[in-house]
């Protein structure tokens, strides 16, 4: 019993299927496919409504069970399809009902005093803990490395710490300038997210240059974050020629952001109803040059470092996920694509532009190691450019479009999901209304919500000192997963 | 080795050489112009209640620099038709000299002007300059920032702005700290580490506040997640208002008050 809908696509809540929770349980497994949300809302009477929203790429699939007061647990499904393991914990965190015989419990964002981590113990072993605050200018959490001697059994990984409540205050007070503070490294991907969702409850029709601009930007903030993190992999191997041409790089494609809409990594320009910075042919042809010596700049260093017999020693084989793990744990978007699992977003769930302008997946050899994640940023530069400049091209067919249209009331009733997939996955957002119109509950996921499982993985028998190259090579978000 | 050395030909030299006089991009919103007597937009348009109309101030402790205050048009200041100069209450100029010793001057109002703020808004004291004018080494705490300041923070240090020349850094342990750099609205999970670092860091030692989050909370303001005793408890040297901090204002901030 699953309603099918679509990216972007707004349903009633009255069409989405109410069952037990014993028999959306079964559904679920009988389905076998990957969560892309599992949330729980506050449904009145100390009643709780779980939504789940499967992935049934290009459509999705949306049911719903309802606890009665009384029901405060239930048969967890992790243990059927391990990449729920995530999602049951945060609703355990959040509503109290217990998914029973989940096998590993733990606080996702709150109560972080009350866990007990696991311990190994043994003649030999040791435990490293950093964190909350790191050595480098980074946001906070909490690692426990479990080693013996210098390899690493397993990593613990506790977060919260970057916790703001922003579900709650985008039903007090949303606006596009909080969804580009939710996660400040992903504000194109966040504020188009959120416009999206906005943009479907009002019926708002955004015009194809809009689109088309919005398109350009978060392929430009891609670009600008991926040859960031090609400089930070470098540093982080102590190649310091990289880490300062890469970094050199990036500033050329964040200035041009700046140029555009002034703010270096994009703020102000998305909004709800379309964008509030038009882009010149002056602007554009600029920007055509500068991305050319980008590009040419990112080939030269990354051909440099990849014939460097020390740099691959350091990047191959070291922070290895298999692709039946990654699977299994349900890592999505470039950490996934890394590791052998397809899964992008732009392709899984087209909008219009992917065949007017002739944009197709490329394939990608994975290895699942850091070497595999520094070459797969690589590709995606160069695939963003190239999507870039015919976005730009096909831009001056709609000179005369305008940049924004006005919307009426939101959607009474309503259930809308909004997939974008940023530079780290797929950013999800899931807006409902009240009878009223009223925004009743705002569910945001981050990539790095599944992700972060994914890094505990990578970091097993490796040396402690690798730690921060597999950190790096995943670049997770910690304000995302905690919000 | 060859291919190294080509790159490092191709790059040349890509440092910011005055670093105090670079030059920015007509785009950047900063340092914001009011004028009275014009049509002013509604105070709701403002995401933080930076912009207040009577009388008319814009906080840029609170402000994100969104611009969206400086847009007025028939479709209640959310389009796209920019009325700046004569027609416009607020104008965002390009000024990024933003950092202030003093919270209250970081409130702008229809007198205020660029230079005259330059000049004014940071206190130089003789002892800071003697104890850390030299050197500076800041250890930067990330309380609930959203990633934005700290990216930028750590652009301060790249190729191109390159901070550490002026002797400024940052280092990993308060320790080898002589002050702290806030960024973020301060989650309550924050809060108990945030005093820790702190205490960490050995006397005398500096505060700097970087961004509308650390500030004043910015856009998490009405969060009941957050906890800014801490802000209440010990004595605040350098507010560096913007949304994300660009690198500019930071060295620009900290280089005037240690005054280089």
């Amino acid at each position: 019993m699953f309603i099918k809908t679509k990216n972007n696509t707004k349903i009633n809540l009255s069409d989405i299927p109410v069952l037990k929770i014993g028999e959306l349980r079964e559904e679920i497994i009988k389905e076998n496919k990957r969560p892309v949300a599992f949330f729980g809302k506050d449904w009145g009477n100390g009643r709780v409504r779980l939504f789940v929203v499967l992935d049934n790429a290009p459509e999705l699939l949306v049911s719903s069970a309802l606890f009665e007061a009384d029901e405060k647990s239930y048969e967890c499904i992790t243990n059927a399809i391990p990449a729920f393991h995530i999602f049951e914990r945060e609703f355990y965190e959040q509503f109290g009902i217990k998914p029973l015989n989940h096998p590993w419990l733990k606080p996702v964002r709150l109560n972080q005093d009350e866990y007990e981590f696991f311990e190994m113990k043994g003649e030999e072993v040791h435990q490293v803990a950093v964190g909350p605050i790191h050595a480098g200018v980074i946001e906070p959490g909490h690692f426990r490395f479990m080693c013996n001697g210098e390899a690493v059994y397993h990593l613990e990984i506790m977060l919260g710490y970057q916790h703001r409540g922003v579900e709650d205050l985008m039903i007090k007070s949303p606006s596009n300038q909080l969804a580009e503070s939710i996660c400040g490294d992903s504000v194109i991907a966040y504020n188009t997210a959120y416009s999206q969702v906005m943009e479907i409850l009002k019926d708002i029709k955004v015009s194809d240059k809009a689109q088309l601009i919005r398109k350009a930007c978060l392929e430009m903030e891609r670009a600008a974050i991926h040859i960031g993190d090609l400089g930070a992999i470098a540093g982080d191997i102590a190649y310091l020629m990289g880490a300062s041409v890469f970094g050199a790089t990036r500033t050329l494609v964040i200035n041009t952001m700046l140029e555009f809409c002034g703010s270096r990594f994009g703020r102000g320009m998305v909004t709800v109803g379309g964008v509030d910075y038009d882009i010149s042919e002056e602007m554009i042809s600029k920007a055509l040059k500068t991305f050319e010596k980008v590009e040419k700049d990112v080939d030269r260093m990354t051909q440099t470092m990849l014939k460097n017999s020390t740099v691959m020693s350091r990047l191959e084989k070291t922070g290895t996920v298999s692709q039946e793990r990654a699977q299994e744990a349900g890592l999505v978007g470039m950490a996934a694509r890394a590791c052998g699992v397809d899964l992008d977003s732009r392709f899984d769930f087209p909008d219009k532009w992917n065949e007017e302008l002739d944009i197709h997946k490329k394939p990608f050899h994975a290895s699942g190691d850091v070497n595999s994640r520094f070459k797969l940023r690589y590709k995606e530069i160069k695939q963003s450019f190239s999507i870039i400049r015919k976005v730009f091209e096909k831009l001056s067919q709609y000179k005369n479009e305008p940049l924004f249209v006005q919307g009426g009331e939101n959607a009474k009733d309503a259930f809308v999901i909004s997939i974008v997939e940023g530079w780290r996955g797929e950013i999800v957002h899931i807006a409902m209304t009240d009878a009223a119109g009223n925004i009743s509950r705002y569910k945001i996921k981050d990539p790095s919500f599944n992700n972060w499982y994914g890094l505990a993985l990578a970091v097993r028998n490796n040396g402690v000192s690798d730690f921060p190259l597999c950190n790096k090579s995943h670049n997770l978000s910690y304000c995302g997963n905690d919000l | 080795m060859f291919d190294t050395l080509k790159s490092r030909i191709f790059q040349g030299n890509q440092f910011i050489k005055d670093i105090k006089n670079a030059p920015m991009r007509d785009q950047f919103r900063g340092f914001p112009i009011l004028k009275e007597g014009v049509e002013v937009c509604d105070e709701s348009v403002c995401p933080t209640g930076a912009l207040k109309t009577n009388p008319l101030t814009i906080d840029m402790g609170k402000c994100t620099f969104c611009g969206a205050c400086q847009k007025i048009s028939p479709l209640q200041g959310r389009g796209c038709h920019e009325v700046t100069g004569e027609g416009s209450a607020v104008t965002f100029t390009n000024g990024y000299k933003l950092a202030s010793t003093d919270r209250d001057k970081l409130i702008v109002t229809p007198q205020s002007n660029y230079e005259d703020y330059v000049k004014s808004a940071v206190e130089v004291k003789k002892e800071i300059v003697k104890m850390f004018g030299h050197s500076l080494k800041l250890r930067q705490v990330s309380a609930a920032g959203c990633n934005g300041c700290e990216m930028e923070l750590n652009a301060c240090s790249n190729v191109n702005f390159d901070m550490g020349r002026f002797g400024i850094d940052f280092v990993a342990s308060p320790r080898h700290a002589d002050g702290i750099v806030i960024t973020g609205p301060i989650s309550k999970h924050m809060a108990y580490a945030l005093e820790d670092c702190y205490k960490s860091v050995p006397n005398p030692k500096l505060v700097i506040l970087c961004g509308a989050c650390a500030i004043s909370g910015g856009v998490f303001q009405n969060s009941t997640e957050l906890n800014r005793e801490f802000l209440d408890k010990y004595p605040i040297d350098l507010y560096i208002p913007g949304c994300p901090v660009h690198p500019l204002t930071f060295i620009n901030g900290v280089l005037s008050y240690i005054s280089k």
